[in-house]
């Protein structure tokens, strides 16, 4: 049996790793005595699977984990899954809340796989909403934008371009985010997972280098000369708010938001379709 | 008092693994603090992931949160990117609970488990925002009290510690909130205070200094013997002896020690961090003090008589932690976890619990060197079996005599045959070089048994790697080595590369080997005097922190500030020290007799091995007399397979019997037919040996 489960990272614990938040569940889900799946051979593991890694300081209000329980246990059929995010809430560290569970299909592919994009909320301190807004605007109209990003500890260039799906500035400032937030002004992006992720940072870089300054390592920290209100983006925070999955040229979540279908597209109905 | 966390967390996004200062932890606590209870700042000298784990500091956590008039929180050790961006915006030191500035406690204590930390100790109480020494502190700050390992000898941190604490701190650190919470109410929270006077903290320290196991430094006077003639240009005057200032304080200061562990069952909330740490799993205690003796071992000289837990409260503590953490393994700890009376059934019955449901791996950190161990080892470490660990510590049988770790050749390859028959395919040894008496036969000894490990492994598996772990020797306080004068960088290098070159040829051996160059450093403080103070400072503000990590050691700093303060590494750390010498930590105490440490060392130099006082007569070490306790061990017999102590013939090191489990693991390979015989010969061995 396969449970798929949403929760959402915000606050503090923000600034721990994917791989910190794999051994929380893993604690977590052997305190709540489920029958967990163990993989063969000498070091048994839960068959646990995460989808995208998210990168180490940002939040999220959609994180899925997918969990095999034993079929041969015969407590498996009795888990009520219902009561699961509220139990397993309960044995998380404060910051990660348990949203949704449902059973899912094996054969449906890991996540992994299947999520193509994803819909970010990036909230940036030190500049102007209009000096934000002519950079996005920028961006949206460049045939390619070309930033440095490292891959297996080399420096590329690659072409951010294509990976934006979709870029606009933020209506007003967004409860997207855990708290502590300062004042800040924010954009809405949705970035392509495939060929490969692109990263929160990576947009930042983006949004420097259409202004024509040069892109990479501390480009962001740079000072800015542009005149006042102008400003380089530094970015403050940045949430996850959805993970697209395309099925037959429909976009779909990884789970469906229950009795709250118009939230389901709240980051995407105020964008501009990029692409 | 005022959270720092809206200025600390902006700098999270500049630092690798911001989770560290963040707090969160399960079994972290949230105290509320008060003008009547005493705050203290619990700090562990290095980064959190070596510290966290630290089981002395969490243990003193819970002990003071549950007390009425008192609150703790923890902070560890900046890394060096943090510490930079916090002295770049003015961030002191700060918990992790709430997050509050370090002058908010009225006790910053530190935790010393390593001499290389101590340039930490310093830095810390610095950002904290509180002078390094002692003597530049007023009421209005707060006391820096420090215990541990390295208390033993306090004498380098005489200058900026406060106060000491020797031996276990269950019972003083009660004891000392007591004290200094009454303090605090009479004279107002030293905490962050500015206003006004300071009060005067003599009081306070002179009657923490009459606590039994506290020693306040600023309360003794180290006198120096006055020196003429050619040798007074050459090096400092020797110490003369170190006594009381003041009337009402002790000439000597005994340890403390808890006579009954079963009644102190803690942690009973082991933290569990959100990030990875070193022994990230459950520990729980099996008994505190080891009497194996071996001559190089402080941990086992401190730390005597053997206390042991009881065996149903060892599983109380195992399966309620095992429920409340969701960890999935538990490490069974002590200096030498297979003596513990009936760990088999101890083992055992958490293993076959139901609640662990198979998925539980219990460890047992400081394995014997003997194949009953592996075989516990093997039944018990059902799962996740990578490498398994022994440590002979000496290359030949004589050079064991010398140090006292009583293994023949035969034990360690009984040792190392099971551990490779059961399934384990990676061997890890550990060895010390540059003990007292030691010759390259005994070096290279090192290698032998290693290669001899590698061609018994290679009867069982392909592939087989053993890796000899080479540590250099530093001479340490309260043992029979504590006169022995270091080998030097250089002797200590020629024979790394000894066994460089001896190994090389040999295919699936590695020899790894730790710095001689840090071990040079850590003799310096291990044996220092008060004058050590100078250049443990020294080198602090000349940047060098973090003196035990390889990236940040510098020994230039240590020989310079020597220099700089008239003394040297040869007078310090490679000279031989005599039997009249009077030692800075003469006037501490562990329970053991000058006499018997100075006799075990004569021992030591004439190959004669001792045995161990648990199951043989006593001889009077002075650990249980001092303090009219005795062994608290369960069982009166020694444990069955126990190579050491167990009445043989320590000439030759005798018969020992060896018996193999039957227990073959699911998916190890079952042990081929030779050693079916090896089972019938040492059952018959186990009947004999342990009548």
């Amino acid at each position: 049996m396969r449970i798929r489960f949403r929760f959402v990272k915000l606050g503090k614990i923000r600034f721990t790793s994917q791989r910190d938040v794999a051994r929380m569940w893993e604690r977590a889900l052997r305190r709540a005595e489920l029958p967990l799946a163990y993989t063969e051979g000498f070091s048994p593991r839960p068959q646990l699977s995460f989808g995208l890694a998210l990168p180490t300081g940002c939040e999220s209000l959609a994180e899925y984990l997918d969990v095999v329980l034993d079929d041969a246990r015969p407590e498996t059929a009795g888990v009520v899954l219902a009561e699961l995010p509220a139990l397993l809430t309960d044995l998380l560290p404060e910051g990660i809340t348990v949203e949704e569970s449902a059973l899912v299909e094996r054969r449906d592919g890991s996540l992994q796989q299947q999520v193509t994009s994803c819909s970010w909320t990036m909230a940036f301190t030190g500049m102007s909403r209009d000096a934000l807004a002519q950079r996005v605007a920028a961006l949206v109209a460049a045939d390619s934008v070309t930033i440095t990003r490292e891959r297996k500890g080399r420096q590329e260039e690659d072409d951010l371009r294509p990976s934006v799906l979709a870029l606009a500035v933020a209506p007003e400032p967004s409860g997207e985010f855990g708290p502590g937030m300062g004042p800040s002004v924010a954009v809405v992006a949705e970035l392509a997972c495939q060929p490969r992720g692109v990263r929160p940072i990576e947009l930042v870089r983006g949004l420097i280098a259409v202004s024509g300054r040069p892109a990479g390592d501390g480009g962001e920290d740079a000072p800015t000369g542009d005149g006042p209100g102008a400003g380089i983006p530094a970015l403050d925070r940045a949430c996850r708010t959805q993970q697209w999955i395309e099925r037959d040229g429909r976009r779909e979540e990884p789970l469906a938001r229950r009795g709250d279908p118009a939230g389901a597209d709240r980051a995407v109905h105020a964008l501009e379709r990029a692409s | 008092m005022q959270s720092l966390w809206p200025r600390v967390e902006p700098l999270l996004t500049q630092v690798e693994k911001p989770a560290r200062y963040i707090g969160g932890e399960l079994g972290a606590q949230t105290p509320v603090h008060s003008d009547s209870s005493a705050a203290w700042l619990l700090i562990y000298p290095d980064t959190y992931e070596i510290g966290l784990p630290n089981q002395g500091l969490q243990i003193l956590y819970e002990i003071l949160n549950e007390r009425e008039d008192a609150v703790a929180e923890r902070a560890y050790a900046p890394w060096v990117d943090m510490e930079a961006a916090m002295r770049s915006v003015g961030v002191p030191l700060f918990s992790l609970e709430n997050h509050l500035s370090a002058r908010d406690f009225d006790v910053l204590a530190f935790n010393l488990s390593a001499e290389l930390v101590y340039t930490n100790v310093l830095n810390l109480i610095d950002l904290a925002g509180v002078p390094v020494r002692v003597a530049d502190r007023t009421g209005h700050h707060p006391l820096v009290v420090a215990g541990g390992h390295c208390a033993f000898n306090p004498e380098p941190l005489a200058d900026f510690v406060d106060c000491f604490v020797l031996g276990d701190g269950e019972e003083a650190v009660g004891e000392m909130n007591a004290v200094i919470a009454a303090w605090k109410v009479a004279n107002g929270p030293p905490a962050g205070g500015t206003a006004g006077d300071p009060p005067d903290r003599t009081g306070l320290l002179r009657s923490l200094a009459q606590l039994d196991g506290v020693y306040v430094p600023s309360c003794y006077e180290a006198h120096y013997h006055q020196e003429t003639g050619p040798a007074a240009h050459a090096v400092l005057p020797r110490l003369a002896g170190t006594s009381p200032r003041f009337p009402g304080i002790p000439d000597r200061v005994e340890k403390r020690t808890i006579a009954d562990l079963g009644e102190w069952p803690y942690p009973r909330q082991q933290l569990v961090p959100l990030i990875e740490v070193v022994h990230d799993r459950l520990n729980v205690e099996l008994f505190r003090g080891c009497t194996r003796g071996c001559r190089f071992c402080q941990a086992g000289m401190i730390t005597r008589p053997v206390r042991e837990r009881p065996a149903e409260q060892v599983r109380t503590m195992v399966m309620d932690g095992l429920a409340r953490t969701g960890y999935d393994e538990v490490a069974l700890t002590s200096l030498s976890s297979a003596d513990y009376s009936g760990i088999e059934d101890t083992v055992t019955s958490i293993i076959d619990d139901p609640s662990c449901s198979g998925q539980v791996s219990v460890s047992l950190p400081s394995l014997r060197v003997d194949a009953f161990t592996v075989g516990t080892a093997a039944q018990i470490q059902r799962v996740r079996r990578t490498g398994l660990t022994f440590a002979p510590e000496g290359g030949t049988w004589r050079m064991r005599q010398v140090i006292n770790k009583l293994i023949r050749e035969e034990d360690l390859y009984a040792a190392v045959d099971a551990a490779f028959s059961q399934g384990w395919k990676r061997v890890k040894l550990y060895f010390l070089i540059g003990l007292p008496t030691e010759t390259d036969e005994d070096t290279l000894g090192i290698v032998a048994l290693a290669k001899q490990c590698v061609a018994i492994g290679k009867r069982y598996h392909k592939g087989v790697t053993v890796t000899a772990s080479v540590g250099g020797f530093v001479p340490k306080v309260q043992t029979p080595f504590q006169w022995f004068g270091q080998n030097t960088i250089e002797e200590l290098t020629r024979k790394v590369h000894l066994l460089r070159d001896a190994a090389r040829p040999v295919r699936g051996l590695t020899v790894r080997w730790h710095d001689p160059k840090a071990t040079a450093a850590e003799g310096v403080v291990s044996r220092g005097d008060r004058r050590m103070g100078a250049v443990i400072e020294q080198v602090w503000r000349r940047g060098g922190t973090f003196q035990e990590w390889t990236e940040c050691f510098d020994l230039s700093l240590w020989t310079d500030a020597l220099a700089e303060n008239g003394m040297s590494l040869e007078d310090t750390v490679y000279r031989h020290r005599t039997e009249d010498e009077a030692l800075p930590w003469d006037h501490l105490s562990a329970g053991l007799h000058r006499d018997f440490l100075w006799q075990d060392w004569l021992d030591a130099l004439a190959q004669h091995g001792l045995p161990d006082c648990r199951w043989t007569p006593c001889y009077d070490c002075g650990a249980c007399t001092g303090f009219g306790i005795e062994h608290v061990v369960a069982s009166a017999v020694p444990p069955a397979g126990g190579s050491q102590g167990t009445g043989q013939d320590l000439s030759t090191g005798g018969q020992v019997p060896v018996r193999f489990l039957t227990t073959v693991p699911s998916g190890a390979v079952p042990a081929p037919g030779p050693d079916e015989d090896a089972v019938a010969r040492a059952g018959a061995a186990a009947g004999e040996g342990s009548g």
